[in-house]
């Protein structure tokens, strides 16, 4: 789990990143906290600007920017109720916002009239619960999107779900119901079924939260791997090993606003705020890092 | 008693502390006193049942009860007639079964469509709910039944048993559009936020998502609706369907006697009891699947 892990890039998989080393666009990192500087290289997957979002009189996120390059996986920390899960709701059009604009591969997705169908196709979230479909078998599951929004023939869509679930070790569960699968297969499914829609960013909600521990580490190879793969991510955790271990770049939020951010070396080893190193302090207190 | 009694440092028992001999030996021996609590309720059943029959039969006005309600012969020829009539109750029921489905799904759909546009639509579901479950039925029977004919406008038809269906489905439909709506309400809000987030509008996260789950939960809570309209089928007697309980009054008419009415009672049941088990057995089985964590 620690900083020296270098996975080799793929081929044609531009942009994977090293751990402490970052290449490739993700040189381009660490634009300073808040600033959402130019990225020098790599056109930008996502954009946030001065994002706000209350619930009643409840301001949760208070003016975020952050920008993703393409194939870059950003890791959002931060205690719970800082706004971790709202920011990625709010990516996702989930969730209205107050103010401020969200960009995604050159369009601005908070603008008025804008198709949220569309959008959120080219944006898959995974969720803290799961949320799979109790009603359907795990094909169904999978394959229930790609039919109904990208009108694929049945046959096509069930090809094409096959062959994830057989990449991600699911195949002999495709007939399964989401009740007789273990937390990690269930959580794996919810990747595949927001896979099946080819999405152009992946967000992730505390997706092992709710696991066993002898599950959470299934799940984030998955992670590892699509990550290797070139998949821009955005995802939200508490497993900092993980987040060390993955990220090209680490943001902190606290009471609604990114507070530091930086390469993971960086944040974990020589966090520059006080809040960020309380925080962590705590983390290793509890015994997650 | 012996077997169980006291290894060294047991606490002795407390019915024996209080110098009650044997008090250990009713609780310790779980088979014999089930048997005993069998027992007990039998002869209570008995007994009670007993003095009630008791009463009954010595009271002032038996005997002419008995031959009017209770007429062996009667009831044996009135039977295959009513049964005949019964018929017509399964078409109403049938009929009207169907459209309520239909309707009722409408009118719950329609009182959870979000955003403002939408407000006359909720309006006018809530009021129709709230019309039809506040009003007794035999009333809207009456007014439907008897009105609408009334008016003498070309081309609707005479038939009662085409009100009848009306009638039955307005009234019941608002009920069933609640049992819809609480089974929509029950879904929770993540699965339509995974159905939204995959790009599904809608329309298509309600269709494919939430009501598929919604209608499996809601089933027993129908059939106990649908129990309610297989008896109130009886109420459309009121304007001039021949159905069973307008062919009771008929043949009860024809003999003086009031028998019919068991007749009609026994068909009820032999139709009503089963489907009431079978719901009780449905909602049993959710349960202990829900308990284990499972859901279909």
């Amino acid at each position: 789990m620690n900083g020296a892990t270098g996975h080799t890039p793929l081929p044609g998989s531009a942009g994977t990143v090293s751990n402490g080393a970052p290449s490739g666009e993700a040189a381009a990192q660490v634009p300073p906290a808040g600033s959402g500087g130019p990225l020098s290289a790599g056109r930008p997957a996502v954009v946030i600007r001065g994002l706000r979002k209350s619930f009643g009189s409840l301001e949760v996120l208070r003016g975020i920017d952050l920008t993703l390059a393409e194939h870059e996986v950003v890791c959002l920390i931060g205690a719970s109720g800082s706004g971790k899960s709202t920011l990625l709701r709010c990516v996702n059009l989930l969730e209205q916002i107050d103010a401020g604009t969200v960009v995604v591969e050159g369009e601005e997705i908070t603008a008025p009239r804008v198709d949220v169908n569309r959008i959120r196709r080219r944006i898959g979230i995974v969720f803290q619960a799961f949320n799979l479909f109790p009603h359907m078998s795990v094909l169904a599951n999978v394959t229930l999107a790609p039919r109904k929004v990208l009108h694929l023939s049945r046959q096509v869509a069930d090809d094409e779900a096959t062959a994830l679930l057989e990449r991600f070790g699911l195949a002999d569960k495709r007939l399964e119901y989401p009740d007789r699968l273990s937390g990690g297969q269930q959580q794996r499914v919810a990747i595949v079924r927001a896979l099946a829609m080819r999405p152009d960013l992946l967000l992730l909600d505390e997706i092992t939260s709710a696991l066993d521990p002898e599950l959470v580490a299934e799940v984030l190879n998955v992670i590892r791997e699509l990550a290797r793969g070139g998949m821009t991510m955005l995802i939200a955790t508490h497993e900092m090993g993980f987040a060390r271990d993955i990220a090209s770049r680490v943001c902190f939020l606290d009471a609604g606003v990114i507070l530091e951010e930086g390469p993971p070396s960086e944040m974990f080893n020589r966090p520059r705020e006080a809040r960020t190193r309380q925080f962590l302090q705590s983390i290793v207190e509890a015994g997650r890092l | 008693m012996t077997a169980l009694h006291g290894g060294p440092g047991q606490l002795p028992d407390r019915g024996e502390l209080l110098g009650i001999p044997g008090s250990r030996s009713l609780r310790s021996r779980p088979r014999e006193s089930a048997l005993r609590s069998t027992l007990v309720a039998l002869a209570s059943t008995i007994v009670f049942f007993g003095v009630l029959g008791w009463i009954v039969v010595h009271a002032p006005g038996w005997e002419e009860v008995r031959s009017s309600f209770l007429n062996g012969k009667v009831f044996a020829d009135s039977l295959p007639d009513i049964v005949a009539a019964f018929g017509v109750n399964v078409q109403l029921f049938l009929f009207s079964e169907v459209l309520i489905l239909g309707l009722g799904l409408v009118l719950a759909v329609c009182r959870g469509l979000a955003g403002p546009v939408f407000f006359p639509v909720r309006l006018l579901a809530t009021v129709y709910t709230d019309l039809f479950r506040a009003l007794p039925g035999v009333l809207v029977i009456y007014v439907l039944g008897f009105g609408i004919p009334g008016l003498g406008i070309e081309g609707l038809p005479n038939d009662p048993f085409v009100y009848a269906v009306f009638a039955l489905t307005l009234v019941y439909s608002a009920y069933v559009s609640e049992v819809y709506r609480a089974g929509i309400e029950s879904v929770h809000p993540s699965q339509e936020a995974a159905a939204r987030s995959l790009g599904l509008t809608r329309v298509q996260a309600m269709r494919h998502v939430i009501l598929p789950q919604a209608v499996r939960r809601v089933i027993p809570p129908l059939l106990n609706d649908f129990i309610g309209l297989q008896k109130d089928t009886v109420l459309v007697s009121y304007i001039g369907v021949v159905e069973i309980f307008r062919q009771s009054q008929v043949v009860e008419a024809a003999h003086f006697n009031f028998t019919p009415y068991l007749d009609v009672a026994l068909v009820f049941l032999v139709v009503t009891i089963p489907l009431a088990r079978f719901t009780d057995w449905l909602v049993a089985r959710d349960r202990s699947r829900q308990a284990h964590g499972g859901f279909r």
